[in-house]
């Protein structure tokens, strides 16, 4: 059994953002990058289903963007991956989720995986697009947002997570595509052994002018900071004074401390 | 210019917020039509056409045969826009009529700006502004960017069928695990976010609920962890509540959470991260450590 697991390397969220240069996206400097939250779900799934077969299916990681994502394949192979695909392009963040989703797409095309996890969305662009968009480009069923996994002899059952705390279940057959949510398991932490071997397994390096053939069908204009709605107040400084600044508040403008 | 508006039903009703599909059309000013997989009892009061496939024949979630669906109401309107809203629906089946009619999608629009579409990004911290290249454009809009308007009238139904059937089986929906306090009916409550750090921390917040009289809440990432229950989430995939004063602790404001909340009659949030998108919605923002500032709030107010 193949497994294929799609990983993206954004900014930590707590960052404060800048545009770049061309005020269309966020510039790189002073940012912390990290495995995408949702990506890392799919990294455990896919281990914990190779855990599950007896140790029997091969998990390939890959990664599209420029050479730092290099650190989020060393996670995921270190979480226990066994080997990775760099797809390098130092305009990833340019390509549209259509566009890397066809990269990805003319990577997997050949390799004829079972089974594909990519995390719903990514933490920075959001789209929650490039894994149904790979799905639908390579022919598999697909699930999205998925808080439940089960596989056995080809069959896949999962979980959606739907509004208001329904969930809904669905069955698809392997060859099958599921992204995952939040939720769905409790990514495990590298142990020093597993970050040692990590070292030691192949990472596969293509440009990505190899894989991409489509233009883009989204062009980015502007990135800014939202409009402030305004009307909040905002306490800083010291604690103690913002407890009493808080408290008078509290008592002027609600009648819960009356 | 012309939208079609795809709908979404659920156990057989028309979901609620397939009204601010409307409101996005008319901010567009275009022209509509609607695509609904549900029953005639479900149909809007919109005196538009409604193509209309039957969801017992279709099933409510079957993305490979709604994705046709979608694409027959195409083929017969030929819209310029295909306007689904962003949940659970829209997210799985816009991406599929997108990669179908080989067209561009933006996902989650909060606004039309600058002649394209304003969309957040970077866990809603930032905005960003996507124009699209060809037509139709796939969008789907970000639950209450848009105000909801009941046209009226009566629909012209257009019956809508495809052949074949889906690839992926749906089993049925698994009910809302609710353990626990009816946060609904809370006056006052307090929730703890991933700010709170770890979960030795939680006793801190349930401190500062006591004393006020309210119960506790969480954030998803706190119920993910394992620190809370699942009963007591609140947000678009947990509980959706007013109480009179809401306190959020450590909760950076993803828009599920903030879905769920900001009709609370005042809100307060604390959190290290100034620029924390639950800023937009706080009545008082108090930038500080929540394991600082929620003990020292504790004991002023038990004197």
């Amino acid at each position: 059994m193949k497994i294929l697991v799609c990983v993206k390397q954004v900014p930590d969220m707590e960052s404060r953002f800048r545009p770049d240069a061309a005020g269309v996206w966020y510039a790189e400097t002073d940012l912390a990058f990290r495995v995408n939250e949702y990506d890392e779900y799919a990294i455990e799934q896919a281990v914990l289903l190779k855990e599950q077969l007896g140790g029997e299916p091969e998990i390939t990681l890959l990664s599209v963007g420029p050479d730092r994502v290099v650190e989020a394949i060393k996670k995921g192979l270190a979480m226990g991956a066994d080997r990775a695909v760099h797809v390098q392009d130092p305009a990833s963040h340019l390509k549209d989720p259509f566009q890397i989703a066809s990269i990805i797409a003319a990577y997997a095309r050949g390799e004829g995986f079972d089974l594909i996890f990519t995390g719903m969305q990514s933490l920075d662009r959001g789209s929650s697009q490039v894994g149904v968009a790979l799905a639908e480009m390579l022919g598999y069923p697909c699930a999205t947002t998925v808080v439940g996994f089960e596989y056995a002899d080809g069959t896949v059952t999962v979980k959606r997570e739907l509004e208001g705390g329904v969930k809904g279940m669905v069955r698809l057959t392997a060859p099958a595509l599921v992204t995952c949510q939040l939720g769905l398991n409790q990514p495990r932490y590298p142990t020093l052994p597993n970050i040692m071997k990590a070292k030691k397994k192949e990472v596969n390096v293509i440009p990505v002018e190899q894989l991409l053939k489509q233009e883009a069908r989204l062009v980015l204009t502007r990135f800014r900071a939202p409009a402030k709605k305004g009307g909040g107040v905002v306490l800083e400084g010291d604690v103690a004074d913002q407890v009493d600044r808080l408290i008078g508040i509290l008592k002027d403008k609600t009648a819960v401390l009356r | 210019m012309k939208a079609l508006l795809v709908g979404e039903c659920r156990d057989g009703k028309l979901l609620e917020h397939s009204h601010e599909l409307f409101g996005f059309a008319s901010q567009l000013g275009a022209e509509t039509a609607m695509v609904l997989i549900g029953s005639e009892g479900a149909l809007p009061s919109y005196g538009g056409t409604v193509y209309l496939a039957d969801a017992s024949k279709y099933g409510e979630y079957n993305p490979d045969l709604h994705k046709r669906l979608v694409q027959a109401a195409v083929e017969r309107e030929k819209p310029d826009y295909v306007v689904f809203m962003h949940t659970s629906y829209g997210w799985d089946l816009a991406p599929r009529v997108a990669a179908l009619l080989q067209a561009p999608q933006v996902s989650e629009v909060v606004a039309l700006a600058e002649g394209g579409f304003e969309r957040p990004c970077c866990s809603q911290k930032m905005r960003q502004v996507v124009q699209a290249v060809g037509s139709p454009v796939v969008l789907t809009l970000q639950g209450g960017a848009f105000p909801a308007v009941v046209p009226g009238g009566t629909p012209q139904q257009q019956p809508l069928d495809v052949d074949g059937k889906g690839r992926g089986e749906f089993l049925g929906y698994e009910a809302a695990a609710r353990k626990g306090v009816d946060l609904s009916r809370a006056e006052i409550i307090v929730s703890a976010g991933r700010g709170v750090g770890k979960k030795e921390n939680l006793p801190v917040i349930a401190e500062l609920a006591k004393v006020l009289g309210g119960e506790v809440g969480a954030s998803r990432p706190v119920v993910d962890s394992g620190w809370m229950e699942a009963g007591a989430q609140v947000g678009v995939t947990g509980q959706t509540v007013s109480p009179k004063l809401y306190i959020a602790c450590g909760i950076s404001g993803a828009i599920q959470h903030l879905a769920g909340m900001k009709k609370s009659g005042f809100i307060v949030a604390i959190n290290k991260d100034r620029d924390a998108p639950i800023g937009e919605v706080a009545d008082v923002l108090v930038v500080a450590d929540v394991m600082q500032f929620v003990p020292a709030l504790t004991a002023k107010l038990a004197k």
